[in-house]
């Protein structure tokens, strides 16, 4: 493939209200001053594990490579454990652009990442309906969800845990739940970004 | 010294032994923890990728909680320490986000403005009972046990604690006043993966061996935590770390507070170390 076709086959794939997306939260817009230093994908703990690196991303992002950023397992590998974002020299919030990114694509429903996405989902529902998060069935119904061959090898964790007594049975519950869902439906009706 | 005590959803499951001994260290450095009325989970990191205005929803909720109590919350659990320190500073840095938040807030009766401060509990027993107090509870001092000092992520980073971000010394000086000898711990703050362990196992794996091994590269007999996931991650997983590596790590991996509590003279059973998976017996019982 010669360079030219390459920059075609480029283009159409771009989309360039990506960064518009990103703008919108809370100091997204800083995502311009990215100088591509590389610091965010030197200090990552797990950017060899990623598709893209941080850095990569964000080139990625402000060329409108959408489909491309949402779709890559790179997002799913972040720890969100705010290294890069301490270094970043331009203090872009590398982090919650991540963050960022998971929402739009599970709200996309892309499924790059079946186990995460289980993950998000069985949390929201349990602290939506209880108020908190009962880590036994957490546990439970996330390992059936994601991976029901997998439960097999996870469970003499789960078993020792159990033992140990670090799974109690049942859990304990908001007891204003009903002005905790109250918060939880006006704040998706404001669709947070 | 009364404070709104936050536990978190951990504390009540997989972080029990640490709610034992936070509870027991705290009473014996006079320090009232009051249980946050009906409090509800800070969000994680879960919430926050599937609705962010929500997750910062949860944390003010709970410092709405808080100001019934007092004005100073403490958490012993670093990822709930985060959420709480994050909303507090978006909720001043951003107001189109705080009009938000206050309107779903608003649906429930309540207001947060501001007004409280958020204390890790390791933080809390450093700054506010103090080296002399500490000092003075002790009965058996911790002579000659070396001690990985691992902070964790969170901790150390932008709604950390006010400390060196890149090389913190508040839990290494805590080890060495209980009469422990912190080691030199290069990967202090580097991340244990948190919930990648259920997501991408391969990964978490790999960066936990790598936490235990430098650790016993510097000779370490245990490693001090402040974060029920660092925990939960080193210690429940070691075993499945040594299948898929081949190694033979054999490292207790122990709450702080259950290290002030053997040098404070309580009960090994007491603070929780017959829970931890890979046995600190031997280990607590020197000090007997
Ligand atoms: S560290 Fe900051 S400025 Fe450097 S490449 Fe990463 S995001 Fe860009
Ligand atoms: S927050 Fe995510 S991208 Fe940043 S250093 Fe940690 S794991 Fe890497």
């Amino acid at each position: 493939m010669n360079g030219a076709q390459q920059t075609v086959i480029y283009e159409q794939a771009m989309d360039l209200r990506f960064l518009d997306e990103i703008y919108r939260i809370p100091g997204g817009e800083k995502i311009k001053d990215c100088i591509q230093c590389g610091t965010c994908s030197g200090s990552c703990p797990v950017s060899w594990a990623m598709e893209e690196t941080p850095r990569q991303v964000f080139a990625m992002i402000r060329a409108g490579m959408r489909d491309k950023v949402l779709d890559s397992l790179t997002i799913w590998t972040c720890a969100s454990c705010y290294q890069c974002a301490h270094r970043c020299p331009q203090e872009i919030k590398i982090t919650d652009i991540m963050y960022m990114l998971k929402r739009m694509a599970i709200r996309e429903n892309r499924q790059r990442s079946k186990k995460a996405n289980a993950l998000s989902r069985i949390f929201v529902e349990l602290v939506n309906k209880n108020g908190r998060n009962h880590e036994t069935t957490l546990m439970v119904r996330f390992m059936l969800a994601a991976n029901p061959f997998g439960a097999v090898s996870a469970a003499p964790i789960g078993l020792s845990l159990y033992t140990h007594g670090r799974l109690p049975l049942f859990g304990r519950k908001v007891r204003d739940v009903q002005g905790l869902r109250k918060i939880v439906a006006k704040a998706q009706e404001l669709g947070g970004e | 010294m009364r404070y709104a005590y936050y536990p978190g959803c951990s504390l009540e499951a997989t972080g029990r032994p640490y709610e034992k001994s936070v509870s027991a260290v705290a009473d014996a450095l006079g320090m009232e923890l009051l249980e946050l009325e009906d409090w509800n989970c800070c969000g994680a990191t879960a919430y926050m990728s599937v609705n962010e205005i929500l997750s910062f929803c949860l944390s003010a909720r709970n410092l709405c909680q808080a100001l019934k109590t007092g004005d100073t919350l403490v958490t012993p659990c670093s990822a709930c320490y985060t959420n709480l320190r994050k909303t507090e500073s978006y909720m001043s840095e951003f107001p189109e986000m705080k009009k938000k938040v206050d309107e779903a807030l608003a649906e429930a009766g309540l207001r947060y403005d501001g007004g409280v401060v958020t204390k890790h509990f390791l933080q809390a027993v450093m700054e506010d009972a103090g080296v002399d107090r500490i000092v003075s509870r002790i009965k058996r001092p911790l002579t000659g046990l070396r001690v990985a000092p691992y902070y964790g992520c969170q901790i150390a980073r932008p709604y950390g604690i006010e400390d060196d971000s890149d090389n913190p010394t508040m839990l290494d000086r805590l080890l060495t006043l209980i009469g422990a000898t912190p080691t030199y711990y290069p990967m202090k703050t580097v991340c244990c993966g948190g919930s990648l362990m259920g997501t991408r196992e391969d990964v978490a794996l790999r960066l936990c061996r790598n936490l235990l091994m430098c650790a016993e590269q510097y000779d370490a007999q245990c490693i001090a935590v402040t974060c029920p996931l660092c925990q939960l991650n080193l210690d429940a997983y070691q075993n499945a770390i040594n299948k898929a590596y081949g190694t033979r790590f054999n490292l207790p991996v122990v709450y702080f507070t259950q290290l002030m509590g053997i040098a404070f003279g309580m009960d090994w059973k007491g603070v929780g170390l017959r829970e931890c998976i890979v046995p600190a017996k031997a280990m607590a019982e020197q000090f007997a």
